[in-house]
Parts: C-alpha cells; sequence; structure tokens
C-alpha cells in the first residue's frame, strides 16, 4: 500500500473550481478521493501529510526547461535538473530542444524520456522543429508526436523562415501540439546582450528592440490566419517567453479575432527590468532580456488580463567559468524553478492582488492544457497525485547555494519570496519535502 | 524591483584606487586628481620617479592603442614603476585564456595594478572583481575611457579663459557648451565626457544624424543634449570635439560617407563661420578629411597635441591613486 492522507489543508484547485477545507486521499499514483475535513477519519495510510495552514495545490507544470541532457551535464542532468523542479513545486515539466545532440529524433526523444535519465518528476519533451534546429527542414512530427512530443519549438532560435514556419504550424495543427516559437527576428538581433534603451546605451551594449520580438510574432500570427483560410486547419502557435507590451497587443488582438495562440511569461520579466544588470551581471542576462519598466508593466496587465496563458521558467543553467566572462561573450539564460512560485506570488499575489487561486491556474491547469497533459494540472478525482504543498505566507530570501541544479545562475540569491514549498508530490511519491 | 544583492555593484567589490567608470568619481575625487596631476608635473624627475619605485604594474591590451598604452607606460615608468605589457596577440590569450585567468596570472607574477584595453562593455568589472586588484580603464567597449574624459577636462581646464582651474566643483565650467559630434553611438569617449562634465556644470551637446547619436544618449544624464544641425551645435560651442567614424564597430550600419562629411565635417570654413574660438579636440585616432580637416587639425584653435600631454600627466596622477602613493595614501584602505 502507497496510500498518503493529505489533512486540514486549503485545497486550490483551479481546474475544478475549487477552493475549500479539503482532505485528499492519493492511492496507486492518483488522487483517489476529495473530501471535506474529517471524513478520512480511521482510514489507514502509510504517511499522513498534515497541512494545516497550508495551501494544496495540483503540481506546477513548466512548458520551458532546459535540462542540459544529453551533452552538457556539467550546466544540468535530467535528475538534477527535475530535483530542482521538484523543489521548486513543479511536478511536470517540458525539455527544450536545445540539447548536444539537438533532440530532433525518436531514438533522441526516446533516450531523454527513458526512466534510466532519473526524472524525479514527469518529463515531457518538445523536441525541434526542424533537424538540428537549423531552420530548413522541419522534422517527423507524425513519428515524434507517437513517441510523446507534447509540441515542436527550435527554442533558442526562431523558425525564421516563413514557408519553413508555415509548415511546421501545417504538420502540427494536422496532430493537435503546438508550435513554440522562440519570437526573435535574428536578422534584427546580431551582436546584442541585452535590451535597447537608455541603459543599453550607458553601459555601452547593443540592444534588443521591442520590434525584433514584435516582428516574429506579428508574423506568425498572420501565418495562422492563412493557414485557418486556406488549409482549413487550426494551428495552434504557443509564444515563448513574452518580453515586451508590443508582442503581448499583438497576441491579445489574435486571440480576440479565434486565432489560436497562446503564450508564457517568466518571473523574470515581471520581476526585473533592465536595471538589473548593473555593472554589467551576467546573471541577468538572458534571451529576451530584461526589458524596460513599461514592458515589465505590460506583462504583469497581460497577467492579469488574461492575455498571457501561462508562467513558464525558461529555466537555463550555465556553468560559473561560463557566466564569468565578458557580458557580451556569457551566454544567455539564469535558472528559475525554485524561484518561479516565490516571484509570483511576491509580485503577482502580494504586489498585484492576484488572487492565490488565478496563480496556481498560470502554474498549472493553463500550460498543461497548452500542452494537452491528461490528468495533470488538477487534483480532481482520478487524476495523477502531481500536487504541491505550500505555506502561502512564509516570507524567505532564496539561498542559491542550497539549489537543486547543478548551476548557480540566477540573478534572485538572497532575493525575497513569498509562499514556500513544504511537500511536492509527483505520481504519488513525495519527491521533495522542505 | 531589484532583487537582493544584484544590481548595482558595491563599490566595496573592486579595490580601492580602481578607476572603471567617471560615474565612480566624486567631485572631490576630480579635484584630488588634478590637483595630484598638477603636483607630479612640477616635481623634479628624480623625485617623481621614487613615488612607484620597484612598483609593478601590467598593461593588458586586447585592443591596439597608440596613445593611451603609451602614455600610461611613460607614466608608470616617470613615477619608477616596472612595467610589463601583455597583448591579445602574443600571449596565452590567443590560445583561449579567459580575462578571469589572464588577470589571476598577471597577479601571481606580482602585478599590484592592471590597466585594461579591451573590446567588451564592461571587462574592467570582470577584471576588478576577479583579481580585487586595483583596476585602470584604458577603454572597455563602447562603455568608457574615464583617463580620456579627465585629461580633457584638465585640457579646457588650462585652455578655457574665465575658467578658475584650481577650483574644481559643481560650478567650475559654468557656462561652457561642449559640442562633441560624431559616431556617439560607438564612442567610450563620449559616453565618459557627456557623464563627467556636467557634473562641474558644463553642458554637453551631442551632434550627429541619429544612427550615430541615438535620442537613448539622453540617458547619460542631465546637462546632455542633442542638436542635430552642427552649424547650430557650433554657434553655441566653446569647445568642440570631434569623434572620429568607428568603421570597426559600425556591424552592417550604413553611412552615406559624402553626405557625412558635408554634414558634419570640422572644415575651417564651418568653424571660422560658427565658432571662431572654440577650442577644437580630438580623443585620437583622427581621420583628416572625414570627421575633420587637416588644416582644423594644425590650426590655431586646435589643442589635440596638448590633449595627449594632459593625457600623460593625468595619467601619472591616476597610476599614484590606484596604488595609493604620491598624495593617494589614504585611497587605498
Amino acid at each position: 500500500m502507497s496510500d498518503i492522507l493529505i489533512l486540514n489543508g486549503r485545497l486550490i484547485d483551479p481546474a475544478s473550481g475549487v477552493d475549500a477545507e479539503r482532505d485528499l486521499l492519493l492511492r496507486h499514483r492518483r488522487v483517489a478521493a476529495v473530501e471535506a475535513p474529517g471524513r478520512f477519519k480511521g482510514v489507514a495510510a502509510n504517511q499522513t501529510i498534515d497541512a494545516r495552514g497550508m495551501i494544496v495545490a495540483p503540481g506546477l507544470v513548466d512548458v520551458h526547461v532546459h535540462l542540459r541532457e544529453p551533452g552538457q551535464t556539467y550546466k544540468e542532468s535530467i535528475a538534477t535538473g527535475t530535483a530542482a523542479a521538484a523543489a521548486g513545486g513543479f511536478t511536470s515539466v517540458v525539455a527544450m530542444p536545445n540539447t548536444v545532440p539537438v533532440n530532433d529524433s525518436v531514438a533522441g526523444l526516446e533516450w531523454m524520456l527513458d526512466a534510466a535519465r532519473g526524472a524525479v518528476v514527469k518529463l515531457f519533451a518538445m523536441p525541434a522543429a526542424t533537424f538540428g534546429s537549423r531552420g530548413d527542414e522541419i522534422t517527423d512530427f507524425h513519428v515524434l508526436a507517437k513517441s510523446g512530443a507534447v509540441g515542436f519549438t527550435d527554442d533558442g532560435k526562431p523558425v525564421l523562415h516563413n514557408r519553413v514556419m508555415r509548415e511546421a504550424l501545417v504538420a502540427a495543427a494536422s496532430i493537435g501540439v503546438p508550435v513554440s516559437q522562440h519570437a526573435e527576428d535574428t536578422r534584427l538581433t546580431g551582436g546584442c546582450s541585452m535590451n535597447a534603451g537608455p541603459v543599453a546605451f550607458r553601459l555601452g551594449l547593443r540592444g534588443m528592440t521591442i520590434e525584433a520580438e514584435a516582428h516574429i510574432v506579428e508574423r506568425d500570427i498572420q501565418l495562422l490566419r492563412d493557414i485557418e483560410t486556406h488549409d482549413r486547419l487550426r494551428p495552434h502557435l504557443h509564444v515563448q517567453h513574452v518580453s515586451t507590451g508590443r508582442a503581448l497587443k499583438a497576441i491579445r488582438e489574435a486571440k480576440a479575432s479565434g486565432l489560436h495562440v497562446t503564450c508564457e511569461a517568466a518571473p523574470h520579466h515581471f520581476t526585473l527590468t533592465d536595471d538589473a544588470i548593473g555593472n554589467y551581471d551576467t546573471n541577468a542576462k538572458m534571451n529576451p532580456p530584461l526589458r524596460a519598466e513599461r514592458d515589465r508593466q505590460a506583462i504583469i496587465t497581460g497577467l492579469m488580463d488574461g492575455t498571457v496563458d501561462c508562467i513558464a521558467t525558461d529555466h537555463a543553467p550555465h556553468a560559473l567559468f561560463e557566466k564569468e566572462q565578458e557580458f557580451e561573450r556569457a551566454p544567455n539564460g539564469i535558472t528559475g524553478l525554485e524561484t518561479a512560485l516565490g516571484l509570483a506570488l511576491r509580485v503577482l499575489h502580494e504586489g498585484q492582488g492576484m488572487s492565490l487561486s488565478r496563480v496556481i491556474d498560470l502554474m498549472s491547469a493553463q500550460p498543461a492544457s497548452i500542452v494537452s497533459l491528461e490528468r495533470r494540472g488538477t487534483l480532481a478525482v482520478g487524476s495523477f497525485a502531481d500536487l504541491v504543498i505550500f505555506d502561502p505566507a512564509a516570507e524567505w530570501n532564496f539561498d542559491v547555494k542550497k539549489t537543486r541544479s547543478k548551476s548557480r545562475n540566477t540573478p534572485f540569491d538572497g532575493a525575497p519570496m513569498l509562499g514556500r514549498v513544504a511537500f511536492t508530490v509527483s505520481e504519488g511519491r513525495v519527491v521533495f519535502k522542505g | 524591483m531589484n532583487p537582493g544583492k544584484n544590481g548595482a555593484a558595491k563599490s566595496s567589490e573592486y579595490a580601492a584606487g580602481s578607476l572603471l567608470t567617471v560615474a565612480d568619481l566624486s567631485l572631490e575625487d576630480v579635484a584630488a586628481i588634478l590637483a595630484a596631476t598638477d603636483l607630479m608635473e612640477r616635481m623634479a624627475a628624480a623625485e617623481r620617479a621614487r613615488i612607484l619605485a620597484g612598483r609593478r604594474i601590467a598593461l593588458l591590451f586586447y585592443e591596439s592603442s597608440t596613445r593611451t598604452r603609451t602614455s600610461f607606460e611613460l607614466a608608470a615608468k616617470s613615477l619608477g614603476a616596472i612595467t610589463t605589457l601583455v597583448s591579445d596577440k602574443s600571449s596565452s590569450i590567443e590560445k583561449g585564456e579567459s580575462l578571469k585567468d589572464t588577470g589571476l596570472t598577471l597577479r601571481a607574477l606580482g602585478a599590484e595594478c592592471i590597466i585594461l584595453r579591451h573590446p567588451n562593455s564592461g571587462a574592467p568589472y570582470l577584471l576588478a572583481k576577479s583579481t580585487q586588484l586595483p583596476i585602470l580603464n584604458a577603454g572597455d567597449g563602447m562603455h568608457q575611457h574615464p583617463s580620456q574624459a579627465l585629461l580633457d577636462l584638465r585640457t579646457m581646464l588650462a585652455r578655457l579663459p574665465r575658467v578658475n582651474a584650481a577650483r574644481v566643483n559643481a560650478k567650475t565650467l559654468e557656462g561652457v557648451t561642449v559640442v562633441i559630434t560624431g559616431d556617439i553611438l560607438h564612442s567610450r569617449v563620449a559616453r565618459s565626457n557627456a557623464m563627467l562634465l556636467p557634473r562641474l556644470g558644463a553642458r554637453v551637446v551631442l551632434c550627429g544624424p541619429e544612427e550615430l547619436v541615438p535620442w537613448e544618449a539622453l540617458g547619460l544624464g542631465d546637462g546632455v543634449e542633442i542638436e542635430r544641425d552642427f552649424d547650430l551645435a557650433l554657434s553655441k560651442a566653446q569647445v568642440v570635439m570631434m569623434l572620429r567614424i568607428q568603421r570597426e564597430r559600425l556591424s552592417g550600419l550604413e553611412l552615406d560617407l559624402a553626405n557625412y562629411i558635408s554634414r558634419y565635417q570640422l572644415s575651417e570654413e564651418r568653424l571660422k563661420k560658427s565658432a571662431p574660438h572654440a577650442l577644437v579636440m580630438h580623443p585620437g585616432p583622427m581621420i583628416r578629411g572625414l570627421e575633420i580637416a587637416g588644416e582644423v587639425a594644425d590650426g590655431p584653435n586646435s589643442v589635440i597635441e596638448e590633449q595627449v600631454r594632459h593625457g600623460l600627466s593625468v595619467r601619472t596622477a591616476l597610476l599614484a591613486r590606484a596604488l595609493g602613493a604620491g598624495g593617494f595614501e589614504s585611497v587605498t584602505v
């Protein structure tokens, strides 16, 4: 018997519309029963968790992580990256394909998803949209989807060519999965290492413009419209890590016109601005870059009004020696799995008055729905027993020395967090205990 | 919002005596550097040579340089220091050694101060942090060239009429307009001057086409303005500083040179018409016939060679400051 009882907590399960005191019984990797407090009196379980004062929520889902395996396990491995995910309250993560080699084949995908990799939480993957993520020729979406692909992306790079992106959207539409686009017109961002604007000017760094992001989003939306009109298909475009108000405006309008567009925002983009680069702090360097305050506000507005569908970390570990370089030479990316919930609660819940239920929705049910994860992102009876138990009032400071990730490249070392994970349960197993 | 401990770096992260950006200098610092410059200039050579006698200073140059390298080297030698030059072309840098490791190696060899010239903006911060040695920024990418701004200031103080060079404060350059014309976008000299001179009361007018003088430049601080019409800008100028078009940094930017020359070259005719009494400055290297006419560079308004001489003197003071000697004993904690 592997039963777990979770008693006395406040269950927030946005997908079921529940926000109430509930006890849960987990059995055989699933949620077996959800009852009013006290109903499980007399039920024997081999583990009982007292969740008094805590929130019990669906395990968090991150549709955008870099686990660096195969090929760059000095930065991270599937085991360490998913351990960091568990510590952050995540129970499902979607690995990006920019590994070495690029995940663009069934063999590569199956190897990545194999239990032998030691994933601590449920691992999903988006293989490359084009071979080698070179942007020339789309991969075999059908066979990859049969092997578990939940979407396709060349993340880290955009699918730049109109024809190739159109083909990708058409192929994905026939399967019912999204094409996830890293929206950056790389023809406009050569040599750029941060956001364009006064801070970049003062630091003497070349800046990525807002247009470089917006152009690709606008182009992709145009392709969706064209495909709906001419191909009688309904492709799903997922825009990764939206960082500008202008791209969000295009997404908002596309949604209003009925196109199937979703998007994600990263905690660093709603928490920090390009001022955080300070004196060339490479731990504040990522792509898309930290933007100006008006864009940060636009992301928050998008999260509040529903234009942004989910929060995704873009967890991108890099070794110390790689970040200890000249700013322009250091690689893009920061870790994010262990700070996402604490930042979302601090900035969105405490700072903006977003309800706990809505924060949880943005980090569980909504991302699960974008990549069609069945029985995840919810704690309805019969769902996978993927859940997070956290103290929503706990104030603490992130200490990177305690990270589960192999890498420490975060601008949030020492930063104040709100809400602390006490337990993470993945398919009925406690995978993290705070 | 700023998170915990990143963002604006605390000055304590870097060794005292470092000079990474003019923004780190208080007006008192500027006054002290200029006073020490005067003092050392007047000193007998033998006395000066005792200030840093036997101290080890490394010049680490990842970019070519004539003026800055030579003047730092001569300044160090005039103070009695032992210098060594490491350049990217003839060292392990070519083999892929990182800036951090290069710095640590120089420190292990006894370097007490490193003078760094580097093509990447911000590189001196990395070197200062990883070596904890005093670092003098001798030009980093498009970011800063602090010793250049100080020598430019000293040149102005020496040559501008009705300026009290002995008193450096927020009003020293009151009423003085400095026009900086040309490739502002790629210029660390422009950034350094535009961030230093207004704090002494000067107006800095940046002049050039939008491709080279973007509106973001106004963010350098109060006292910085943009004027696209060179003749109009000149008519207000007491000082005009010309900058080279940095072809090596244009990276795809297209510029119609003939049009540029007609609008922005400092020609004899233009100078006579709009600013006959202005000081003409240039940080070098200059391209005669492009941003500046040869006649103007060699003409009576030009103080270009004086800038070079002031550079040698100012750098002498900066080296003494970096190593806490020659009147700067209290700088090094």
